[in-house]
């Protein structure tokens, strides 16, 4: 013990029992701040268990799967019918009912919200945008099974009064709604981009005498290029995961067609066509939508790490 | 020239408004088919009724009591694991590996198509663990997926938190802990509490994972009360028992043909986006008072 700890113990009469009921205090003390690190710590990791056991699950009911199918039969027949006596396990029928439903899910989302994410950044008055913001946070949290209702019952019925050869299951109608649901992210996430740009940016251009368009449309835009495309990006991974609005209104049969007035099923639809069956654990209709569900999550998993990488350059530009 | 350009300055707000009027009109028109659909089917009867094979005596009471034990088990599972997560991540972690691995499987499950974890709910807590389709499981798996935003909107409020406050708790001779749970988490309540409506909103309207599961989609019972009269008084079989929740009733009345089933989909739809637009209206306005309250 040093010198001058004795001589300020001998002035205020510390004794030396009390010193070391001190000190086995601060060593409790320091014992419940390690255990409680520890569990923050146990907390924190389990999302890595979650994507850890979400890859080892997919992969090893995957692994019985293609025990049975062969890899090229999976990749290149046009049939999927696992179900049947005759069975076929091409995955191509599955992935074209999820590309047409999110290309039309795109066809929507893009443009109309590429232009209200224009309108809301470079146009509208700050009022506005603080009134349409919650709204739109609204319209993307109302469940995905109320949306395939909405696909079924008034998408649909509305589509057919303009065509009325259209089936009453389609890609066309789901796709739509697809569209409108992705949309506050698509708009939300553009509008971020594009209040990033800074704003000498935009005053070069109007002393060069361009009007508000022009500046949004040939300064604004290109410069939050990366960011707007990420949003996109992000906008696919959605649609492409999206399960009740197509399993509701899109019809549940795999059929090979890039024609949206069809009925199709989509890979996500096929998992749930299953799951409300009752397929033995461990039979090959079971392995099928865990082979399915690892395409799916490829799938998504490539866009969102796209959709990361160029938010994150678009940051770094300015 | 100049006139021209600002004729298409005019037209395109014009574009501009009715895109953003096609967004917020969809939600208007689902919220009006529904309340034309479905608005006279919920009564008292519908609310306290079994499913049914007639369209007329069905109700969903099966389905809130489903959703709220799940949202039970969800909320204690899945708020705390989120919480002390984000605050390990703002408060403690050091930039090491290990952190970064975490932060990049966050970022990750929070894109992972929520039928996704209804596979791995499937596998695991089903099959390899042994719980079947019961709301235990159900709850855990909404607890996962809840996961990445509870975290997301933690970190985003405690990080509000200016260091300032850190500093004067440690300067009084506060440990880490003690900063943390006196001054840190209570500052930050508001915004977690937000995070946890959202998180919860979004919980209660998934369907995709809880059919993956195996949810039963007719149920004509109750689950085991949780208060017994026989000593210890409290039960927990109910954890166990077989359920059914209101997006589920929804899906099985939709997917049912007829008129009849029609209206009691939209009737339990109708119920859904309520519910979902009273939570997030209860977390935009706590935001909003938080944010006029901030007191540094």
């Amino acid at each position: 013990m040093s010198k001058s700890i004795v001589m300020a113990r001998e002035a205020i009469h510390i004794s030396k029992p009390t010193i070391e009921k001190m000190a086995a205090r601060r060593r409790t003390r320091q014992r419940r701040e390690l255990v409680i690190e520890s569990g923050l710590f146990l907390a924190a990791l389990v999302s890595v268990a979650a994507t850890l056991t979400i890859l080892a699950v997919l992969l090893w009911e995957s692994v019985g799967f293609f025990e049975t199918v062969p890899l090229t039969d999976f990749l290149t027949d046009t049939l999927w019918t696992p179900l049947f006596d005759d069975a076929h396990y091409g995955i191509l029928p599955l992935l074209a009912g999820t590309v047409v439903t999110s290309a039309v899910g795109l066809l929507v989302a893009i443009p109309v919200g590429t232009v209200s994410a224009i309108y809301l950044s470079e146009f509208a008055s700050l009022r506005l945008r603080e009134t349409i913001k919650p709204a739109l946070e609204l319209l993307g949290a109302v469940p995905t099974v109320v949306y395939g209702y909405f696909a079924l019952l008034v998408v649909t019925p509305a589509l057919q009064r303009l065509w009325p050869d259209l089936p009453g299951f389609n890609m066309l109608g789901p796709g739509i709604v697809i569209g409108i649901m992705i949309l506050p992210l698509v708009i939300s996430l553009s509008e971020d981009a594009m209040r990033a740009v800074p704003m000498v940016l935009r005053e070069g251009s109007y002393a060069v005498g361009a009007t508000r368009l022009q500046t949004a449309w040939r300064v604004v835009v290109p410069a939050a290029t990366s960011g707007i495309v990420a949003a996109y990006v992000l906008g696919v991974s959605r649609a492409v995961g999206e399960t009740m609005v197509v399993a509701i209104a899109a019809g549940q049969n795999p059929n090979l067609t890039w024609n949206p007035t069809e009925p199709a099923a989509t890979i996500t639809a096929y998992i749930v066509q299953v799951a409300l069956g009752d397929l033995p654990h461990g039979s090959i209709g079971y392995q099928s939508i865990f082979a399915a569900g690892l395409v799916l999550a490829v799938m998504t998993f490539t866009f969102n790490m796209l959709g990361h990488f160029m938010r994150k350059r678009f940051r770094e530009v300015y | 020239m100049l006139r021209r350009r600002k004729l298409m300055e005019a037209m395109f707000k014009a574009v501009g408004l009715c895109s953003l009027a096609l967004a917020v009109g969809t939600l208007g028109l689902l919220f009006g088919a529904l309340v034309v659909e479905g608005l006279e089917r919920i009564d008292w009867q519908f609310l306290t009724s079994f499913p049914s094979r007639h369209a007329a005596q069905a109700g969903i009471l099966p389905a809130l009591v489903g959703s709220t034990l799940i949202m039970l088990v969800t909320s204690v599972v899945g708020i705390p694991l989120g919480v002390a997560a984000a605050i390990y991540l703002e408060e403690y972690a050091r930039r090491t590996w290990v952190t970064e691995l975490i932060e990049v499987t966050v970022t990750n499950l929070a894109g992972v198509p929520s039928i996704i974890f209804g596979l791995l709910a499937l596998g695991l807590f089903v099959y390899i663990v042994g719980l079947g389709a019961s709301i235990l499981t159900a709850g855990l798996t909404l607890a996962l997926l809840i996961l990445p935003v509870v975290i997301v909107t933690t970190r985003e409020a405690i990080r509000a938190i200016p260091v300032q406050i850190r500093e004067a708790a440690y300067a009084l001779g506060a440990t880490k802990w003690q900063t943390v749970s006196h001054h840190v988490v209570p500052y930050s309540a508001a915004g977690i509490l937000t995070g946890v409506i959202l998180a919860l909103s979004r919980a209660i309207g998934e369907t995709a994972p809880i059919v993956t599961i195996g949810a039963l989609t007719f149920i004509a019972f109750l689950p085991p009360a949780p208060v017994t009269a026989q000593p210890p008084y409290i039960s927990f079989e109910w954890l166990m028992s077989p359920f059914t929740v209101m997006p589920i009733q929804m899906f099985a009345w939709v997917s049912r043909p007829g008129e009849d089933f029609a209206s009691n989909a939209a009737a339990a739809g109708l119920l859904l986006v309520v519910m979902t637009l009273v939570m997030n209206g209860l977390a935009i306005y706590v935001r909003y008072r938080m944010r006029k309250r901030v007191a540094w």
